[in-house]
């Protein structure tokens, strides 16, 4: 008895030339492999249910080295599928019972597979996150407030600068971090800013304060990144952190029906 | 700014990081394969409350996760709620260590106190 099978799907994509594709493996280091249906190609694993199965999933997704060792693996995939042309990237644990549960799924997105397809086609995904530096911004403009008066008013009327000071800082780079999207926007084709982490969490000297991702042509990918190193310079307290090319995972889905 | 996929970063990273680049990959690459990434109905439906529970704690964790490495915090990897509760165990066992260390301390102390006027 054999151990039982699940399919675990990676991406979708049409024109892959199958001869050229690369011996790859997958999050179980199981031979990748192509389903196909509908003029789409899914790329796809046989993968063990005892580790990939709706239970061990479940408990696995929430252990994060088993997590990271899977998401590295998925995107390996992806991003070897998106070398070869247009790809659609699956979520994280798509998971079908056989190829042709996958074929019947290709039918019946066959028409947002297209669509997505048609949006990715010729284009990139990239990524900037900008960090801000406010505490240090705020340090400088403290001192020359404080004049002449009590040690203890001295000190609260410090304490008052200073937290006006930093309240400033923040709109200031906030107001930054806007000026970027935008200019970052206007060479994209589609342009997202994501949530930025939570504050609390961070060290407060390294506030996000642009979490952006952008689908670009390839044409103008040079120009991007050309343009992410400018405002990197002309944006003195603004640290930008370009990463890319990446599959479009942000752009590819369904619900984002921009043209 | 070359695109190859090996050069994920092209600029020099915030606050000085070193080594610290496969942390940031990793926070970038689960942002995109758990949050992103076109959803369409599996077989096997992992509970998509469960998925989105997980991407919010993640989400709170991977914004942060480069950042703090970078100033030397990794609570996460102890987190009992992240690590699989190894972590928690780990803390169980220490706890456990110094609670018979503390006691062994005691009983010599203790002895050490009966014994002295022996000694004299």
């Amino acid at each position: 008895m054999g151990e039982q099978h699940v399919v675990w799907l990676y991406a979708v994509t049409r024109r892959l030339d199958v001869a050229r594709f690369p011996a790859t493996t997958g999050v179980a280091r199981e031979p990748v492999r192509i389903v196909e249906a509908a003029d789409l190609m899914a790329v796809v694993g046989s993968v063990g249910a005892g580790e990939f199965g709706e239970d061990a999933l479940r408990r696995n997704l929430e252990d994060l080295a088993w997590l990271e060792a899977t998401a590295r693996a998925h995107d390996a995939v992806v991003d070897i599928v998106n070398h070869f042309g247009p790809t659609v990237p699956l979520r994280l644990a798509t998971v079908y019972h056989d190829d042709d549960s996958v074929r019947a799924s290709l039918v019946a997105h066959r028409g947002e597979f297209d669509t997505a397809l048609r949006r990715v086609t010729g284009r990139t995904e990239w990524g900037v996150k900008g960090y801000a530096d406010p505490d240090s911004i705020a340090n400088h403009s403290v001192e020359e407030q404080v004049g002449d008066v009590g040690e203890g008013t001295a000190y609260l009327l410090r304490r008052r600068a200073r937290l006006s000071a930093l309240q400033a800082a923040e709109s200031e780079a906030a107001a930054k971090a806007h000026r970027i999207h935008e200019a970052l926007s206007r060479i994209a084709v589609v342009a997202k800013r994501q949530p930025v982490p939570h504050a609390e969490l961070l060290h407060k000297r390294a506030k996000i304060v642009l979490n952006g991702t952008y689908l670009v042509d390839n044409e103008r990918a040079d120009e991007f990144a050309d343009t992410v190193r400018t405002l990197d310079d002309q944006h003195p307290g603004i640290e930008l952190d370009l990463t890319g090319p990446w599959p479009p995972y942000s752009f590819a889905g369904v619900d984002q029906m921009s043209p | 700014m070359t695109s190859s996929r090996n050069s994920r970063a092209g600029l020099p990273q915030p606050l000085g990081n070193s080594g610290g680049h496969d942390s940031a990959n990793l926070a970038d690459i689960l942002e995109r394969v758990l949050d992103k990434g076109v959803v369409i109905a599996g077989d096997i439906q992992v509970n998509l409350l469960d998925i989105e529970l997980l991407t919010v704690k993640l989400r709170l964790v991977i914004a942060s996760l480069e950042a703090a490495r970078q100033v030397g915090i990794d609570w996460w990897e102890h987190d009992p709620w992240l690590s699989g509760g190894s972590g928690k165990r780990e803390l169980e066992q220490e706890n456990q260590r110094l609670r018979q260390r503390l006691a062994d301390l005691d009983r010599d102390a203790l002895r050490e106190l009966d014994e002295g006027p022996d000694d004299g």
